[in-house]
């Protein structure tokens, strides 16, 4: 069932590529309604793009949280090597890989300048879908690390073709930033194998075994290589420089699944990874990651002050958002006796920051998108009354802006809440330092909000038009489940909590 | 007597029947030339028939010796063991590929009949280098497979790209042909014998200068063969000068013999006597090192081909020096061959099917002209790369592993950081297939040429995705006689 999941959208996005010339793409470049095929593609896209999110809800459905893995599949792949296609889920990666299907549903649908290909656009995205679902659910390293390499050329070129400004130059800048930690990754997948006996890259296996225990250059090495691989990802200062570029040069819906999803990988890497397979070593390194946690928060949201395009600002504040899940994580793996309420309340915090960041920026990416279809520049300071002409563009970035900052009854609050009250137990400091960052956030967003939306409305924007029906649809979704978490967060706790408690206890 | 006389007669029929693919290739490379004396002009290109025919009887009698008894024939100086059917197996398949991509390339040249001799007789030195267990029949399928290489290299005797080619070519292979000689007579007196089983026994007390000179001697040989640093200087050229389908031929099929000889070969010499993982392990970074570095301001896409080579021998580098080590390094070994064969045949084919176009930018908007090409390409660059699930991906990941269990992690460190640098030049070619317009009509070759190459470039997913078998294959196999 899972499987299906993740290979209908890739299957389907072969089918796209492989479209005749005529349906897949456009003779001359123009606008997307000339082209009758183009839209039609696009409801094929949506509808796929769907499933996976039903199929992961009926997981949901027969979910017990007892704290293994479940709906577990598993085949051999290279028996040989010790490499088996395995995938299930647990009370981390569900909630995750439903906000990877929602997220994909939603930025499939969402419209966007093709540039005159919609099939290989289509065909990218759902490749990319099924793709970040995989990773998410999968419990081979190998596997995992398949996944995760494919996503970031999926990424390069969906950047690439359907990007803007300098996209060229951005897309190689984040295909070599972060293919280069995925290569340290790869190193440190290896080291950790070859500890395993008999060798596996069976993660529920090495898991059990813990092979690498703390102490000694070896151990050390494979967890900075895990260190720089999925840091780089997340990303922490100082492995961010490839994000801001990447995030405003992306086609709207891209820079949505890059933060909203791709980011995620990287975090979830540091639980699913280093903190189960080499918790000692992590716990020893805790503290200083926490530190580097604090300064992408603080650093991320003074940065995101200064900008003055509005993408830029969203994709800043993404780092900033991403210091907080380091916090939590760090906080949550440490070895402090006695604080394990603590620690796994910072634990569910973190991983619903990922859920909750994934959901808001996501939402924000794609407001942006269209502000750039409409106004052509990210530059606030070319907008401004725009509540006037739009009132459901003003309402949606509102909300998703108050999310952001963590406005209580939205989903940000819950998880950032979360993580402070747990990180305070463990890391008072750091805590009291981190928060910081939210003051600053609330400035920064409140500012935008101003600038954009308020005051006297330019000659020129007379005309705007206000979000479509699809857009009032896809952001309306996304906006509902950013409230639904907010007020009811308890659904989505528990499971959670089905992962973290037994996970801080053990 | 007369007891011994039948055993004689059948022990040579024995040994006879353990070369049976390296005589279908003899007879065939000298039916091809027979042919190419008595056809017309217009009748030329049955000789590439006639080649494709000798390479599939050769292949069909390669593969029962998959399950075949393991030798050491000829007096144990050469092998009949499965690396070297293996290494067979992937030149004859790779062979294969190169004569579909020339079908079309010579058409037009008069004299194309003896160029599949040729084509056979040095897939034939890559097949022999590849069992070789016995000096002299190292150097005598070194010098077959140079001495057909110069001539193909500058086939296209017109042109004075490829004659440039040719000449460079010949003169690295005559002066490391010279370093052979010298380094294999220095060692045939240390140990007093030619057999790898002779030179384990004669060298196993030897240590000192003159043991490490004939060492670096022949490895500077083989270096020639692998485009390896220090004789890797015609790699770029003969990639960029040499016909096309050469090109695929010379920079990758001849690698596959010289690797399995370098490390059946590294592992008979003494552990303490001669510090030959270290040698190695340098050439290795210099070579990966070099050839990334080199191809990163390339605008010719051969010629980045060529240097992306030379990188490519560095990473295969790394089997060879866990070695001995790691139980991963054979098998590694064998399937980066695998996976690199392939998709350096895929690429150069693209480049075949293209007509041998060479400025990057000359390849602008191809994902649109030609997708299913330029699809191609890419596959193959990124399977250069390491991107899973393709088959260059697999190949890294166990030469790393290799690597670090034989305690080179900062080999494969310098492996990966390489790799990271590699991507700059990959993408150098794959950016402006995909973002760019097309600035004209995309002429192609022939539809042989394109099935050829598309053929290899699924290969080389397949070979990814299906790693399974050649892991099982290649598990716990042998260089030597135990």
């Amino acid at each position: 069932m899972l499987t299906f999941a993740i290979f209908l959208p890739i299957v389907a996005a072969a089918v796209f590529a492989l479209l005749p010339r005529r349906l897949r793409s456009q003779v001359e470049v123009g606008p997307p309604q000339e082209d009758p095929w183009a839209s039609r593609l696009r409801l094929i896209a949506s509808v796929i793009g769907v499933v996976p999110l039903v199929v992961l809800l009926g997981a949901w459905a027969r979910f017990d949280g007892d704290g293994g893995f479940e709906l577990v599949e598993s085949s051999e792949w290279i028996p040989t090597l010790g490499v088996g296609y395995r995938v299930g889920v647990d009370g981390l990666s569900l909630p995750l890989a439903l906000m990877t299907a929602v997220l994909f549903a939603v930025a499939i649908a969402y419209p966007v300048d093709l540039r005159g290909r919609p099939g290989p656009y289509y065909a990218l995205m759902l490749f990319l879908e099924g793709v970040s679902v995989g990773l998410f659910l999968s419990l081979d390293l190998f596997l995992f690390f398949v996944f995760w390499d494919v996503s970031l050329v999926g990424m390069y070129f969906l950047i690439g073709v359907w990007g803007h400004g300098d996209a060229r130059r951005s897309a190689l800048k984040f295909f070599v930033y972060t293919f280069a930690g995925s290569l340290a990754l790869l190193l440190a997948i290896l080291g950790l194998y070859l500890a395993t006996e008999p060798r596996t890259f069976d993660m529920a296996e090495i898991i059990r075994q813990q092979p690498l225990p703390a102490g000694g250059v070896y151990a050390t090495l494979v967890f900075l290589g895990f260190l720089i691989g999925f840091g780089v990802k997340t990303p922490i200062v100082p492995f961010h420089t490839w994000l801001p570029p990447a995030h405003v040069d992306a086609p709207g819906p891209a820079s949505a699944v890059l933060a909203g999803v791709l980011l995620k990988m990287g975090t979830y890497g540091f639980v699913r990874i280093l903190m189960s397979m080499q918790p000692e070593t992590f716990a020893r390194f805790a503290f200083p990651i926490g530190v580097l946690a604090v300064v992408s928060i603080v650093y991320g949201s003074l940065v995101a002050m200064a900008q003055t395009n509005l993408k830029r600002l969203i994709a800043y504040t993404s780092v900033n958002h991403m210091g907080y899940v380091m916090l939590g994580l760090a906080a949550a793996g440490a070895s402090i006796a006695g604080q394990d309420d603590a620690q796994a309340l910072a634990l569910t915090g973190a991983t619903l920051e990922m859920v909750a960041h994934g959901l808001i920026t996501g939402a924000l990416f794609l407001v942006s998108g269209s502000i750039l279809a409409r106004g052509e520049t990210y530059e606030m300071e070319a907008y401004g009354g725009l509540a006037a002409r739009a009132p459901a563009l003003t309402g949606i970035t509102v909300v998703a802006a108050f999310a952001s900052l963590g406005l209580p009854g939205l989903a940000g609050f819950v998880a950032e809440f979360q993580v402070f009250a747990g990180t305070l137990a463990v890391y008072p400091w750091l805590a009291g330092v981190g928060l910081l960052g939210i003051v600053i956030t609330a400035a920064l967003f409140l500012r935008m909000l101003q600038q954009v939306f308020l005051g006297p409305l330019p000659e020129r924007w007379t005309g705007w038009p206000d979000l479509g029906w699809i857009e009032r649809l896809t952001l309306g979704a996304l906006i509902a489940l950013i409230i639904a978490i907010g007020v009811a967060p308890a659904l989505l706790l528990d499971m959670i909590d089905s992962f973290a408690g037994p996970f801080v206890g053990r | 007597m007369e007891d011994n006389t039948p055993s004689a007669t059948m022990d040579m029929g024995a040994m006879v029947g353990d070369v049976i693919p390296e005589l279908v290739l003899v007879i065939g490379g000298v039916i091809v030339l027979l042919y190419a004396l008595a056809a017309p002009r217009r009748l030329q290109g049955g000789a590439a028939i006639l080649a494709l025919l000798t390479v599939a009887v050769a292949t069909a009698t390669t593969i029962p010796m998959l399950d075949g008894q393991e030798t050491y024939t000829f007096a144990e100086t050469y092998a009949r063991d499965l690396v070297a059917i293996w290494a067979k197996l992937i030149v004859l398949v790779a062979t294969a590929a190169v004569i579909a991509l020339s079908l079309p390339w010579f058409r037009t040249d008069p004299r194309s009949g003896e160029y599949y001799t040729l084509l056979l007789f040095s897939a034939l030195g890559a097949v022999l280098l590849a069992g070789a267990t016995d000096l002299k029949q190292f150097i005598a399928s070194m010098l077959l497979s140079s001495a057909t290489g110069f001539v193909l290299v500058a086939y296209h005797r017109a042109s004075r790209a490829s004659a440039e080619a040719g000449i460079k070519y010949y003169l690295l292979g005559a002066l490391t042909s010279a370093s052979m000689l010298i380094g294999v007579a220095y060692l045939f007196g240390l140990a007093g014998s030619t057999t790898l089983s002779g030179l384990r026994t004669g060298l196993a007390t030897s240590s000192g200068p003159g043991l490490a000179v004939a060492v670096a001697l022949v490895v500077v040989a083989v270096a020639f063969k692998l485009g390896a640093v220090p004789a890797h200087a015609w790699m770029p050229d003969v990639a960029e000068g040499a016909p096309a389908p050469v090109a695929a031929f010379v920079t990758s099929l001849p690698k596959v013999g010289a690797f399995v000889f370098l490390a059946r070969m590294v592992l008979v010499l003494p552990a303490d006597g001669v510090g030959w993982r270290p040698l190695l392990a340098i050439i290795a970074a210099a070579t990966m090192t070099l050839g990334n570095l080199a191809a990163l301001w390339q605008d010719d896409v051969r010629r980045l081909l060529g240097w992306s080579s030379v990188s490519q021998t560095g990473y295969g580098l790394l089997a060879v020096v866990a070695v001995g080590r790691s139980d991963l390094a054979v098998p590694s070994l064998l399937y980066f061959l695998l996976a690199y064969v392939l998709a350096n045949v895929a690429a150069f084919g693209v480049v075949v099917q293209l007509r041998g176009r060479t400025d990057r930018l000359a390849y602008s908007g191809l994902a649109r002209a030609r997708p299913i090409l330029a699809a191609t390409l890419t596959i193959t660059l990124l399977s250069f790369i390491g991107v899973p699930p393709l088959a260059g991906f697999a190949a890294k990941l166990s030469l790393f592993a290799a690597a670090i269990e034989a305690g080179y992690s900062w080999l494969a460190v310098v492996g990966a950081v390489n790799t990271v640098v590699s991507i700059a030049y990959y993408a150098r070619v794959i950016a402006p297939m995909y973002f760019d317009d097309l600035p004209g009509p995309v002429p192609v070759l022939s539809r042989t040429a394109g099935l050829a190459a598309v053929a290899t470039g699924t290969a080389v997913v397949l070979a990814g995705i299906g790693a399974e078998p050649f892991f099982r294959a290649f598990d716990g196999i042998q260089l030597l006689p135990r």
